[in-house]
C-alpha cells in the first residue's frame, strides 16, 4: 500500500499548522470571511445547510484499517457518530465545529490522511477502480499510474492555470468500474494484438449541467507513452479551451465544438514533439511507485468449506451479490453494502467503521477500499474465511445482500445537507429501498443501477444510472425528473429524459411501475433492465410511467 | 410599477457552530425562525442585510429569505427554509433534536 514519505508528513503538518493559525485569525477578526473562505475550502471545510462539513480525501479509495479506525474516532469525538462516504471516494463529516477542525486535521495527519482539496483550475485527484490490485479481470494495478500522474501534475507550471478544472480516472481492467467515460480524460487499460499493455484514451466526458460521454482519442497508447500523451492533450486544451465562459470551459465542450478528429490530429502533432523530450526518468519513478503498491503476502487456503457454506440460503444470497472474482482463485473481493434498506446510502457509524477495520485485520490483510458507489470493499479475503466474515457482518448490520441490485442506490446528500441542492435525495433513496424490500423483488429483477442527484451538478451520477432521478425545484415544490437508459461502464450512455417530473410522494410509486413494467417486458431473467431498454426503446417504459397515471385520474 | 415586495427575514449560519440563525428586531441572532424580524419594506430589508453582513465575528453566509407572518412569528415560505428550521430528514439531528420549535 502507498505510504506517505517523510516529506509528505512534514508537508501535512505544516499545512495544518498554517490552517490552525488561519482559523485563529478568522476568530480574532484579523481575517474576513471573504479572505478565510478560500482558505477553508482548500482545506476541505465547506458550509452546508445546517452546519460546516469537512471532506476528507481517500486517494484511489484505498484505506488501511488504522486509517478507518481513525475516521471512527473522529466521527465519535467531533461529529455525531457517523461519516458519509461519497461518489468521489471521499468521506464527509457533516457536523464539525469550526474550532475543532484544526484538531481533526491533526488527527487525520497522524495516519497520513488529509482534507486538502486540490482547488482551482488544475488537475484534480486522479480516481481509480475500487477493485484495483485485486480484480480477476485486471491487466495491472492502475493506482501506480494514477499516482505517477498525480506526482507529475502537482506543481507542473504549465497546468496551474488550465481553462477549468481537470479530472482523470483510470482503470486497470477492460471492465470499466471507474466511470472513465464521464471524466475529462479516461484511461482504460487494454492489451493490443501483440499482448502489450497500454491504454484506451478517452477524452471529453463529464456529467453536471452538460453531460457528455467521452470519445476515444487513441485506441491503444503504449503504457510508457502515458505522460507525454496526457501532456499533449493538456497542451491542446490549454490552447483551445474556452476561457471566456465558465460553463463552456471544460474540455468536453472543446471536444464537442472542435470535433474529436481535429482534437486528435492536434494532439498527435503535439505528442510527436513532446515525446522525444521524455528521457525515461518517468519510467524509473513509475517503477518506484509500483513497489509501494505491492500486493500483500497472500496466504493460500482451501476453498471447499466455502462451497459447502453456500447451502445456507442467507449466505448464498450474499455471496451471489456481494462477491467479485479475485485474481487468485482462492480469494474473493468482498463488497460490504452501506445500503441497508432504509439507511442513508454511504453512511457508516463509528461502530461499523471499527467492525470493518477489525474484519480487514482479521481476514483482509488490513486493507479497505471505498467505491464511488458508496460501499466499502475488503479487496483480498481468502474464500475459506468468507462464512465467518459474513456472520460478523450480519451481526454489525452490514450483511445486506444487495450489491448491484435496485436498492444499491447512489444518492448525493441533496437538500438534507447540501447548500446547492434544489430538492432532497436521501429520503427518496430510503423510501425506495424500503419499498423494494417490501416487494421482495429485487433479486428477481437483477442488476439495476438507480442514481439520485439533488441538483443539476449531478454528484449522484443520475445521468449514468439505468434509472436516474434528478431532484428539482418547480415553483417552490420538490419535483423529480426521471432519466432512462444511462450506463456508467465501458458501454457508457447518458440517460434520456422520460417526460414530466413527479412530485415527492409520487416518485417511489413511479419507479415501482417502471420496475414492474420491466419484469413484464423482459425476455427472461438474463435480459437485464438496461438490455431490455436498449432492445425496446423508451416507449413501453414511458407508457408504464405515465399512461397508468392517466387511467388513475380517469378512474 | 415595481412588483410588490415579499416579506423577508435575515438568516445566516453561526460562525463557530454553523447552526442556522435568524436576526431578531433587537439585533440578536436567534436559532428560532419565529424570533426573526419580519421585514416588509424593501429598503429596510436591504439595510438590515448590510448591517447583518458586517457582523462577521458572529455569523457567516448572511442572506434574505422569504417569510410570512404566522401565529407565533414569521414562518418560512420555501421548503428549503423550512428544512433549515429543522435539520436533515434522515436523522433526528440539528434543531429538531435540540427542542428548538420549528416556528
Ligand atoms: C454537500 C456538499 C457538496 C457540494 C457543495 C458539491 C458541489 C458540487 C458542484 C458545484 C459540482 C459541479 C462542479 C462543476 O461544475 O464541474 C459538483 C460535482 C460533483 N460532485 Fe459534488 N458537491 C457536494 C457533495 C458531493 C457529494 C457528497 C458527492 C458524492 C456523493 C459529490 C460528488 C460529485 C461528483 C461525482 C461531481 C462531478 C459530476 C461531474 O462529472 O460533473 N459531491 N459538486
Ligand atoms: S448534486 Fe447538487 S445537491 Fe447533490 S451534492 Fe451535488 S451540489 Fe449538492
Amino acid at each position: 500500500m502507498y505510504r506517505y514519505s517523510e516529506f509528505d508528513h512534514a508537508f501535512l503538518a505544516e499545512r495544518n499548522r498554517q490552517f490552525r493559525a488561519q482559523v485563529e485569525r478568522r476568530l480574532s477578526g484579523a481575517l474576513t470571511e471573504e479572505e478565510f473562505r478560500p482558505l477553508r475550502l482548500m482545506n476541505g471545510l465547506y458550509l452546508q445547510l445546517h452546519a460546516y462539513m469537512l471532506r476528507v480525501a481517500i486517494p484511489y479509495g484505498t484505506l488501511s484499517s488504522a486509517q478507518m479506525r481513525r475516521l471512527a474516532d473522529i466521527a465519535e469525538r467531533w461529529d455525531k457518530g457517523y461519516g458519509h462516504f461519497t461518489t468521489r471516494q471521499n468521506i464527509q463529516f457533516n457536523w464539525p465545529k469550526l474550532r475543532d477542525v484544526p484538531d481533526i486535521l491533526d488527527a487525520l495527519a497522524e495516519v497520513g490522511l488529509h482534507a486538502i482539496q486540490t482547488s482551482g483550475n488544475t488537475i484534480r485527484n486522479v480516481t481509480a477502480d475500487h477493485f484495483a490490485g485485486a480484480a480477476a479481470d485486471e491487466i495491472a494495478d492502475p493506482r501506480p499510474y494514477a499516482e505517477l500522474l498525480r506526482q507529475w501534475s502537482t506543481d507542473h507550471p504549465e497546468f496551474q492555470f488550465l481553462p477549468r478544472k481537470f479530472k482523470i480516472a483510470i482503470t486497470g481492467s477492460p471492465n470499466d468500474r471507474a466511470v472513465t467515460r464521464a471524466h475529462d480524460i479516461g484511461l482504460r487499460m487494454v492489451r493490443n494484438a501483440a499482448g502489450e499493455t497500454g491504454f484506451e484514451v478517452i477524452v471529453g466526458g463529464g456529467l453536471g449541467r452538460t453531460p457528455m460521454i467521452g470519445k476515444v482519442i487513441r485506441d491503444f497508447l503504449p503504457a510508457a507513452d502515458l505522460l507525454p500523451y496526457v501532456e499533449a492533450i493538456l497542451a491542446v486544451y490549454n490552447m483551445l479551451g474556452r476561457r471566456d465562459n465558465k460553463y463552456k470551459a471544460r474540455i468536453k465542450i472543446t471536444v464537442h465544438e472542435e470535433g474529436i478528429d481535429r482534437i486528435r490530429s492536434l494532439v498527435e502533432e503535439e505528442f510527436a514533439t513532446i515525446r522525444p523530450r521524455y528521457d525515461g526518468s518517468d519510467q524509473v519513478l513509475l517503477a518506484e511507485i509500483q513497489q509501494s503498491f505491492a500486493p500483500p503476502a497472500f496466504v493460500a487456503k482451501p476453498v471447499a468449506a466455502e462451497e459447502e457454506a453456500r447451502r445456507d440460503p442467507v449466505y448464498r444470497a450474499w455471496a451471489e451479490t456481494n462477491l467479485t472474482a479475485h485474481r487468485r482463485p482462492d480469494h474473493a473481493i468482498v463488497t460490504v453494502s452501506l445500503k441497508a434498506h432504509g439507511a442513508t446510502p454511504g453512511d457508516a457509524t463509528a461502530a461499523q467503521m471499527r467492525v470493518l477495520a477489525d474484519l480487514a485485520d482479521d481476514y483482509g490483510y488490513g486493507e479497505l477500499r471505498i467505491s464511488h458507489e458508496q460501499n466499502v470493499i475488503l479487496p483480498h479475503v481468502a474464500r475459506a474465511d468468507l462464512p465467518a466474515l459474513h456472520a460478523r457482518l450480519l451481526k454489525a448490520g452490514l450483511g445486506t445482500a444487495n450489491i448491484g441490485l435496485a436498492s444499491d442506490i447512489i444518492a448525493c446528500p441533496g437538500m438534507d445537507y447540501c447548500a446547492l441542492a434544489t430538492a432532497r435525495s436521501i429520503p427518496v433513496a430510503q423510501e425506495l429501498a424500503l419499498r423494494l424490500d417490501a416487494l421482495k423483488l429485487e433479486h428477481a429483477v437483477g442488476p439495476l443501477k438507480i442514481k439520485i442527484s439533488g441538483c443539476i451538478n449531478a454528484c449522484g451520477h443520475h445521468h449514468v444510472g439505468h434509472i436516474g432521478i434528478l431532484g428539482l425545484d418547480r415553483a417552490g415544490v420538490e419535483n423529480y425528473q426521471i432519466t432512462l437508459g444511462g450506463d456508467a461502464t465501458e458501454t457508457a450512455a447518458i440517460g434520456e429524459r422520460a417526460g414530466p417530473g413527479f412530485a415527492y410522494d409520487e416518485i417511489v410509486p413511479a419507479i415501482e411501475r417502471l420496475i414492474l413494467a420491466y419484469l413484464d417486458l423482459r425476455q427472461g431473467p438474463e435480459e437485464t433492465f438496461l438490455m431490455a431498454y436498449r432492445r425496446l426503446g423508451a416507449e413501453p417504459f414511458k407508457a408504464a410511467l405515465y399512461a397508468r397515471e392517466g387511467e388513475r385520474d380517469a378512474a | 410599477m415595481s412588483r410588490a415586495f415579499s416579506p423577508k427575514v435575515v438568516t445566516a449560519n453561526d460562525l463557530l457552530t454553523g447552526e442556522v440563525v435568524y436576526l431578531a428586531a433587537d439585533g440578536r441572532w436567534s436559532p428560532r425562525h419565529a424570533d426573526a424580524e419580519l421585514l416588509t419594506d424593501e429598503a429596510e430589508a436591504e439595510l438590515r442585510l448590510i448591517e447583518a453582513s458586517a457582523q462577521e465575528d458572529r455569523v457567516v453566509g448572511v442572506y434574505l429569505a422569504d417569510a410570512r407572518p404566522g401565529p407565533r412569528g414569521p414562518e418560512p415560505v420555501h421548503f428549503r427554509e423550512t428544512f433549515r428550521t429543522r435539520g436533515p430528514s434522515n436523522y433526528p439531528h440539528g434543531k429538531q433534536a435540540e427542542g428548538i420549535p420549528q416556528t
